[in-house]
């Protein structure tokens, strides 16, 4: 690693302020990220920000309706909240299937949101349900949050705070992991809502990205069956040694039955 | 730099430390604890798995000044007035090791899980053990080491 300054923020003003002040400076949170990139010299930033444990970024409830969780929330509070497995089980589920247990304690909702790996999970989540990303500056809708490849809507210096899910009826995340990394080679999240059926597939494309066929088929036939005749095409999807395209395409179809399948069996 | 202080099986330390520092240069280094073990720097393998207040982390992927304030316990600080830990008493029962090399972080990871989950299934034994790799491949042999566990912790 190259050396850089360690502060731990002591409130999201000061958060702020610093990364105002130190355009080279870098969030950290769980760091399950950003510290591998810096062991690798694939980053140097002057000044890495800790702001994993401020209390203005804690926290699960329920808010007006909808589920809030703070950005710092570690995926295992995720998996294991009350809160989150009675609104959205789904979500819990989606959260405690990313990565793995040593990982799962420390990585947190707002730096997988924020780094928007095409191979993460949470993405999908975020875009089925319409969630919106809350800032310390503004509220940003997920439909315009994700731009492509670790590309977001977020500003320079812009911190997530909390995001805010609608919750739907009945969800459903299936995946298909990668058997070394246990990255998405494949994840569909599917909602069904008050206003219809969204399908968001993260993993196979150079980003997060809604199947609006499939959530057409599903509005009129809530069946796996309801997606038989359809298909996405490769051309949009990656290739890499892991996978091809057409590869990769019929994964998106068997996980989005699979989870079409689990949504039905869920109450 | 940076003072950090920090409570490592039971014992109270202060020192200053490099902010870029690793946990587990930390804990090997200055400190001397070697049973914690790099395999593959690269948050893979599990070797370097301890207990961060209570849970298990990868501590080649953590600083070590993001541990400040914390309650660490490694390997070492397993074993009680002489006595191994039930997990590694089922380890060397269930001879749940081949060459050992990632042994320390399997046992950390092991006590992690039967504090979650107190009698896994073999399902939740595997989940529970995703971020842990065997290169000797002697994984059927931890599974029965987890399972004695589970029922000597009863």
């Amino acid at each position: 690693m190259f050396e850089f300054d360690y502060v731990k923020a002591k409130s999201l003003s000061e958060a702020a302020a610093l990364l105002a002040a130190n355009p080279e400076a870098k969030l950290l949170a769980g760091g399950m990220t950003l510290i591998p990139t810096l062991k690798q010299r694939l980053a140097q930033p002057s000044h890495l920000v800790d702001v994993g444990g401020l209390p203005e970024l804690r926290g699960i409830e329920m808010k007006n309706g909808r589920l809030a969780v703070g950005a710092a929330m570690q995926h295992h509070e995720v998996a294991t909240s009350a809160v989150v497995g009675k609104a959205i089980p789904a979500l819990a589920y989606l959260a405690g299937h990313i990565g793995d247990p040593q990982v799962r304690n420390r990585g947190t909702l707002g730096g997988a949101v924020a780094n928007n790996d095409p191979v993460a999970d949470y993405p999908a989540a975020v875009l089925a349900l319409d969630a919106t990303v809350v800032t310390a500056r503004r509220e940003i809708a997920a439909a315009d949050f994700f731009q492509g490849m670790f590309a977001t809507a977020l500003a320079e210096g812009e911190i997530i705070v909390r995001l805010l899910f609608p919750v739907p009826r009945r969800a459903a995340y299936e995946k298909f992991p990668h058997p070394a990394s246990g990255y998405a080679m494949t994840g569909v999240f599917i909602a069904e809502t008050a206003a219809g059926v969204r399908v968001a597939v993260t993993g196979a494309g150079p980003g997060v990205f809604r199947w609006s066929d499939a959530e057409s088929a599903l509005a009129k036939n809530l069946n796996p069956a309801a997606l038989d005749g359809l298909a996405v095409d490769p051309n949009d999807l990656n290739e890499d040694i892991h996978a091809t395209r057409e590869y990769r395409a019929n994964l998106v179809k068997v996980m989005a039955q699979r989870a079409v399948q689990k949504l039905l069996a869920t109450q | 730099m940076t003072k950090i202080e920090l409570t490592v099986n039971g014992t109270k330390h202060s020192r200053e430390v490099e902010d870029r520092t690793l946990l587990v240069d930390f804990l090997r280094e200055p400190l001397g604890l070697t049973g914690t073990h790099v395999g593959c720097d690269t948050s893979q393998c599990g070797c370097c798995t301890v207990h961060v207040n209570g849970r298990a982390i990868k501590s080649c992927t953590l600083l070590a000044v993001q541990a400040g304030g914390a309650e660490v316990v490694t390997i070492e600080g397993m074993s009680k007035d002489g006595k191994l830990h039930p997990v590694q008493q089922a380890f060397t029962d269930c001879h749940g090791l081949q060459c050992g090399f990632c042994t320390p972080g399997m046992i950390m990871a092991v006590a992690a899980l039967l504090k979650d989950n107190p009698h896994p299934s073999d399902a939740e034994i595997y989940h529970g053990l995703e971020g842990n790799l065997c290169r000797c491949t002697g994984y059927i042999n931890i599974v029965k080491a987890v399972k004695r566990s589970a029922e000597t912790m009863k």
